[in-house]
């Protein structure tokens, strides 16, 4: 707390955003991003609610060996729906649509979004997909695995598939949309001066994620519709009985569902990259290459779907390309973790709530990243091919990378969006426990995958149940890493300190305007005549007194 | 390798001690990388902790060449994770010859194996130690997975298609084996054990085992009579279909020039979809049997089928492409 610059009495806006109109309706009709972003953060909200309540009952269940709490066909359900409430409905929209609606306008200069009409349906066609998928839930549920694999879900299964299929079709063009709005807002929208290589990263990722939303969700869209046709129609396009092939299935399923996993985590490693150089207050080292990586991640993840596939019993050929693919795929995310830590190299670091998610975010995605390196390697993949070793390596992505992303950029961008800021001692205590937690969780799993426990088991050997309950007694830790933020972020709403307009302070366009920003975002369009991340020659930050005077040590860009 | 990783299943195929090699080495090189991070980003996070409220960093935008050297490294070793696992991998996919075949079925929520003699299992496996042994796999449902970790080995048992894995059991003992791919309510049941024998106690124990009355040959024979095979597929290849005689693993020349080899999966595609490919010289005369045959009975009748290997091959009408045609 104490590094960061005594804040002198700052005062609320008289006008912004939020208070500019009143009333529901202003709400539910409304086109500016920002309130659409927070739309989308109650809804997506309430299912990463849905998906933990899930979660928690997985893991009481998983303490004995026989299971605890409920049936076989219980438990099915409750480790799909978790898995689909969390990938389709939180974790692929959270940081787009939350962060990413609110900040692209603000970060390239602009008044709205492209589309902002385009943009509000987003948020409606979200909410009807949901309603179906909520109403798959109860009325039956659903039992197949997110991954919907065919036969077993497009004839086999018992529970309610379609109205789930039907859910995540419609889903799937909210997506779609949200894409195509930031590409053409990127390209048309920019500032004066706002050159490509002066976005923040923040935006480039977002680039980056839009191109695959746009190329690969189609493609899952069109899938699981054949699904659901195979199950209501019983045309055959996958069911072998019926002249179809359940291989063809997956190969399409993992066209869209390995790059969604870049979905996931390309917008938290933007998030990152704006945090690190903040809060080390020097420009990040190597801005083009983790630019460039981000796109590169984009297309090569394009090209490893079939990693996922190894024991199907796939041409030998298209394993070792695959592989190989993959083994690709991980070099621009390595270059992204080297460019981050050597931006910390004399800097000027905070231990400020952002910085600690982000560190957090760095361990847990080095964990989560070189363990794909692991499962990329077709001799080992043999073995822990679909068991917790499979688990623990995309909790880690998904919810060590992604998720960390995006609760430490709701704490980045907190007082831009609310103009307040949360109880910073609190704060820093939730970050750690949150990252005891998630490991305690996680990192048994990876063991209890060698050990040979295959994924989705209501019940197993006991020579398992040690790593089963540190598991679950991990996961207790990480439940309340995850609630205290969602209580003192509420409170800080109505109580938190005010921020004004750049507290930490930081360099990108959004933090030039008021906090809460007004609702066209800035008073006149700004002009920009700065690099991205300079805390040099920015003497509106008002740090000059303590800046060294060093030339750059090096300079490629 | 002898000595066993820590927290790892026993080694008990050929394959164990090269997976749990892998698994080292990859470990070793990546847990060079995270601890150097890590340690990077401790010694950072307190030698460049913020001094003064209004002090910044020391602008340094980049270096190409850290930046070529940290892409190309990883590159380096990356290839060298790919290429180890590739080779055991390729091993993995290519059953040696000479193994020794059993059946296994999976269906929702159980295991069946049948072992060459006929003698049938339920969530049980019996295999000698030493020898090659290959399983065909096949599923009545949907997709299964068996899966050994005592033998690092996994493979998914496809509807509609045959896989094969293979494995040199090398330790006497029982070990878990499981269903690794989602198959619904009861999955996590769908499990049993294999048990490694000594060759002599397996030579005994199928010999003391009753259920020799279900040899699969047998049962293909009759079949083959039942189905009305035999009324086209005359073994002297005068009938209106190829004989079948020694036509397992055999060259076979199809009516438009290519050449496959008959294996099982071969087989169990032209019963089930006999026009997908047509034997040079035939007419697409034979009906489909798809939906007719359970999983158990194609597994008879290829098993019928690879048992005319020994009969006399006709000079013709048998569809084996001559050893000139070899691509």
């Amino acid at each position: 707390m104490s590094t960061t610059p005594p804040l002198p009495g700052h005062q609320m806006p008289h006008e912004d955003y939020l208070n500019a109109t009143y009333g529901i309706r202003s709400w539910l009709l409304t086109t500016d991003h920002k309130r659409i972003a927070l739309l989308y953060l109650g809804s997506v909200t309430v299912f990463f609610f849905i998906g933990g309540l899930l979660a928690t009952m997985i893991r009481i269940h998983l303490l004995t060996p026989t299971g605890y709490l409920v049936t076989p066909e219980t438990y099915n359900k409750l480790f799909t729906m978790h898995g689909v409430a969390m990938i389709f409905f939180f974790l692929i929209p959270s940081i787009p649509a939350v962060l990413g609606n609110f900040l692209i306008p603000l970060m390239i200069g602009a008044k709205d979004l492209a589309f902002p009409k385009i943009n509000l349906l987003s948020w409606y066609i979200y909410l009807v997909g949901g309603s179906f998928v909520l109403y798959s839930f109860a009325t039956g549920g659903l039992d197949t695995g997110w991954t919907f694999y065919t036969p077993l879900s497009s004839i086999y299964s018992n529970s309610a598939v379609t109205p789930a299929v039907i859910g995540i079709f419609i889903n799937g063009f909210s997506s779609i949309l949200t894409g195509l709005n930031f590409i053409v807002t990127i390209h048309t929208m920019r500032a004066p001066g706002m050159t490509w290589f002066r976005l923040p990263l923040f935006v480039w990722a977002h680039y980056a994620t839009s191109l695959v939303m746009i190329l690969g969700t189609p493609v899952i869209a069109i899938t699981l519709l054949l699904a659901g046709l195979e199950r209501m129609f019983h045309l055959g396009f996958f069911n072998p009985a019926l002249g179809g092939d359940p291989i063809l299935f997956q190969h399409l399923f993992w066209f869209y569902s390995h790059p969604a996993v870049y979905i996931m985590i390309l917008p938290a490693m933007g998030v990152i990259s704006e945090i690190i150089p903040t809060f080390a207050r020097k420009p990040i080292f190597g801005y083009s290459f983790i630019a460039g990586s981000s796109i590169a991640i984009a297309v090569i993840g394009f090209l490893v779907w079939a990693h996922h596939m190894f024991v199907t019993g796939e041409s030998v050929y298209a394993a070792l390309t695959f592989s190989f693919l993959s083994y690709l795929v991980a070099i621009p995310s390595a270059v992204k973790v080297f460019n981050w830590t050597s931006t910390l190299y004399k800097g000027s670091i905070s231990w400020d709530t952002p910085m600690i998610y982000a560190f957090g975010f760095i361990g847990l995605f080095l964990i989560g990243g070189l363990t794909g390196l692991f499962l990329a390697c077709l001799g080992l993949d043999i073995h822990i091919h679909d068991t917790y070793f499979v688990v623990a390596h995309f909790h880690y992505i998904m919810v060590g990378g992604a998720v960390m992303g995006y609760v430490g950029g709701l704490h980045f961008w907190w007082p831009k969006i609310t103009g307040r800021l949360y109880p910073e001692a609190l704060a820093r205590i939730a970050a750690v426990t949150l990252f005891v937690g998630f490991n305690l969780t996680f990192f048994p799993q990876f063991i209890l995958g060698y050990l040979g426990m295959p994924r989705r088991y209501h019940t197993y050997p006991p020579e398992f149940q040690v790593l089963n309950v540190l598991s679950t007694a991990g996961a207790s830790i990480l439940a309340l890493g995850y609630l205290l933020p969602m209580l003192y972020l509420t409170w800080s709403m109505r109580y938190g300190k005010v921020a004004g307009q750049n507290p930490w302070p930081a360099t990108g366009l959004e933090w030039k305007t008021d906090s809460p920003p007004p609702t066209e975002n800035f008073d006149v369009t700004p002009e920009v005549t700065w690099e991205p991340y300079d805390f040099q020659n920015r003497p509106d930050l008002g740090l000059t007194a303590g800046a060294p005077s060093l030339a750059p040590a090096h300079g490629d860009d | 390798m002898q000595s066993q990783l820590p927290f790892s299943p026993d080694q008990a195929s050929n394959f164990a001690p090269h997976v749990d090699d892998l698994m080292l080495f990859i470990t070793l090189i990546c847990l060079f990388f995270a601890v150097a991070v890590t340690i990077a980003i401790i010694i950072f996070f307190f030698k460049y902790h913020r001094k003064s409220p209004d002090e910044v960093g020391v602008p340094i935008h980049g270096d190409s060449r850290l930046e070529a050297a940290w892409m190309i490294v990883p590159l380096i070793l990356a290839m060298g994770m790919f290429g180890w696992g590739a080779v055991v991998y390729v091993d993995y996919r290519h059953a040696p010859a000479d193994t020794l075949d059993v059946y296994v079925i999976g269906k929702q929520w159980m295991w069946k194996a049948q072992q060459p003699n006929g003698i049938k299992e339920i969530n049980e496996l019996h295999v000698p130690a030493g020898r090659d042994v290959r399983l065909i796999l096949a599923s009545e449902d949907v997709i299964h997975d068996f899966f050994v970790p005592a033998f690092r080995v996994k493979m998914d048992v496809v509807p509609g298609h045959y896989n094969t894995m293979w494995f040199r059991p090398t330790k006497p003992g029982r070990y878990h084996f499981f269903c690794s791919q989602y198959c619904g309510t009861n999955h996590a049941l769908m499990g049993g054990w294999v048990t490694v024998m000594e060759p002599a106690d397996y030579a005994a124990w199928l010999s003391g085992s009753s259920g020799a009355e279900a040899n699969p040959v047998v049962a293909g024979e009759k079949l083959f009579a039942e189905k009305a095979c035999v009324t086209c597929h005359v073994s002297n290849g005068t009938g209106r279909a190829p004989s079948l005689n020694g036509v397992y693993g055999a060259n076979v020349l199809l009516a438009d020039g290519s050449i496959v080899v008959a294996d099982e999966a071969y087989i169990r595609e032209s019963i089930l979809q006999p026009n997908a490919k047509i034997v040079a010289h035939y007419q697409p005369l034979m009906p489909t049997f798809q939906g007719q045959l359970t999983e158990e009975q194609i597994l008879a009748l290829t098993a019928y089928i690879k048992s005319l290997q020994s009969q006399p091959v006709p000079a013709t009408g048998a569809g084996i492409a001559p050893t000139t045609e070899k691509r």
